[in-house]
């Protein structure tokens, strides 16, 4: 795929954090396609391309589809959890490449606080390991930072200090969840979940979706908006169960954001804003490892004394995050709006001055995908 | 390959856990050890895989306590065994938080819940029984 072919032309998120008794996922993702349409200019019988993923949705291309009344030419399911929206950018870029479609629709929705958690994402029974009970995704993230606590000498405190920067940034953003402070005492003493992760080292569950609109890189520059366009992308599927995790302190971050930096033609000094999915506070320190902001090992000093905070060396999850900003079920698309707003130069209070280059880093299950996605402004193609 | 219309490899496996053996799998064509029981080798797409028993000792590689509302918390780890395959496990007769990460374990079987097979489980090798 060529470098900056498409671009990112509108993006909006649905209402998020509690929505009413009765809202349905296709609601949501209905709700922020009207915004992101509105956001760019372009009309619901521009979109000739469908690609969703809902863990309440059992055909989520149909369900959509059949809500908003069109017959796209183009559509893809591809369900890989958090990270399926960035590889649903990836198969969009490929297709209008291929001239199979024009306009991408992506699109995501969840009730999951509405419903709960397990309603909204019921696991699947795995004779080796249901029965020892592990609390998934959880358990699987903790077992994670026990092995980079061993093996590098992170701890709890460099984890908090993610959370603690996390709900920094969110009190910087008015779409947050959360609007009070937090400090590494409070993460250290909130509700163990599943050691050495607390509650506050845990993502949010929430309501909530998203929706961005992808086409040409020359019909983006006749549109509304300021285009993000898609300088390069990288996809690792290393598992599906935790016990079947090669290395569980070197994520197929490492494999996807090699694939992106080299479409690209980038290196992580390129970057002025990342966002990474946050599904746990050790996720940030793995993939700012393995994306190669800092050295493998050294995630836990990088994110001290309020490095990846506003006013740290490097600003990381400017939305506050799955964290402490949103996160229902899946979080990656919401990671890709926040990514396409800093490359607009929208973000208000927490916009990173200049900001012409963003990665937007999925990750899907138990650290299991991994989906990297470079995003520039018209500076940089 | 063994057909799937008798047994399979999960069932193979199950028989073992009743009789007090922890069982993997060997891919024939490149020496590795192969966990959870397949039909066909991971990587080499081998229909050579062998069943072997497990002399049952292993390390910790990972591990974590999950917190319980009304209970005392449960661990769940991960055991890298010495003939080098991994799986999840729990250790038991040690409090959950006290398991560490390089402890020697050794396997049992531990009852299934209801109708579930006997499962894998571990104690630290050296303790007092």
């Amino acid at each position: 795929m060529k470098r900056g072919s498409v671009a990112v032309v509108g993006a909006a998120e649905s209402d998020l954090g509690q929505v009413a008794p009765g809202t349905t996922p296709v609601d949501l993702m209905a709700q922020a396609t009207f915004r992101a349409l509105e956001d760019c200019g372009l009309h619901l019988s521009d979109i000739d391309a469908v690609f969703t993923a809902a863990s309440q949705l059992r055909m989520p291309t149909l369900s959509l589809c059949e809500y908003l009344g069109i017959r796209p030419r183009y559509q893809d399911g591809t369900g890989i959890g958090g990270s399926s929206f960035m590889t649903h950018l990836a198969h969009a870029m490929a297709a209008i490449e291929a001239g199979l479609c024009e306009v991408a629709l992506i699109a995501y929705g969840s009730t999951q606080r509405s419903v709960s958690r397990a309603a909204a994402s019921p696991r699947e029974y795995n004779p080796h390991e249901t029965p020892y009970k592990p609390f998934l995704p959880a358990t699987a993230y903790a077992l994670a930072a026990s092995r980079h606590m061993h093996e590098f000498g992170t701890t709890r405190e460099q984890l908090a200090e993610v959370a603690v920067a996390a709900r920094q940034w969110a009190l910087l953003n008015p779409m947050a969840w959360e609007k009070e402070p937090l400090t590494i005492a409070q993460v250290l003493a909130a509700r163990m979940v599943s050691y050495p992760l607390t509650v506050r080292d845990c993502c949010l569950v929430n309501d909530g979706g998203g929706a961005i609109i992808l086409t040409s890189a020359a019909r983006a520059k006749t549109l509304r908006q300021k285009p993000a366009f898609v300088l390069g992308v990288g996809e690792c599927l290393s598992h599906m169960s935790i016990s079947s995790m090669p290395d569980l302190t070197t994520t197929g971050a490492a494999i996807s954001g090699a694939q992106a930096y080299a479409m690209a033609g980038l290196t992580p000094k390129d970057v002025q804003a990342v966002q990474v999915y946050d599904a746990f506070s050790i996720n940030t320190i793995l993939f700012l490892e393995d994306l190669g902001f800092v050295k493998k090992g050294e995630g836990g000093a990088f994110v001290a004394n309020g490095g990846i905070a506003p006013g740290g060396h490097l600003p990381v999850n400017t939305s506050g995050g799955g964290l402490s900003y949103c996160h229902p079920g899946m979080y990656g698309l919401l990671v890709l709006i926040e990514a396409v707003r800093q490359v607009r130069g929208t973000c208000g209070a927490r916009q990173v001055p200049g900001c012409d280059v963003a990665i937007a880093h999925g990750n899907g299950g138990v650290l299991s995908s991994q989906v990297t996605v470079l995003l520039g402004s018209a500076a940089t193609v | 390959m063994p057909d799937l219309k008798t047994k399979s490899p999960n069932a193979v496996y199950t028989d073992h856990c009743k009789a007090g053996e922890l069982a993997y799998q060997v891919d024939l064509d490149t020496g590795k050890a192969v966990f959870y029981p397949r039909i066909i080798a991971p990587g080499s797409g081998s229909a050579r895989l062998e069943w072997r028993v497990s002399k049952g000792l292993g390390t910790v590689y990972a591990t974590t306590a999950i917190a319980n509302r009304n209970a005392p918390s449960h661990n769940v780890v991960l055991v890298d065994l010495d003939e080098g395959f991994r799986i999840m496990s729990r250790v038991e007769e040690i409090d959950a938080m006290d398991v560490r990460i390089g402890m020697r374990v050794q396997v049992r079987m531990a009852p299934g819940e209801g109708d579930q097979p006997p499962y894998p489980v571990f104690t630290v090798v050296g303790a007092a029984a």
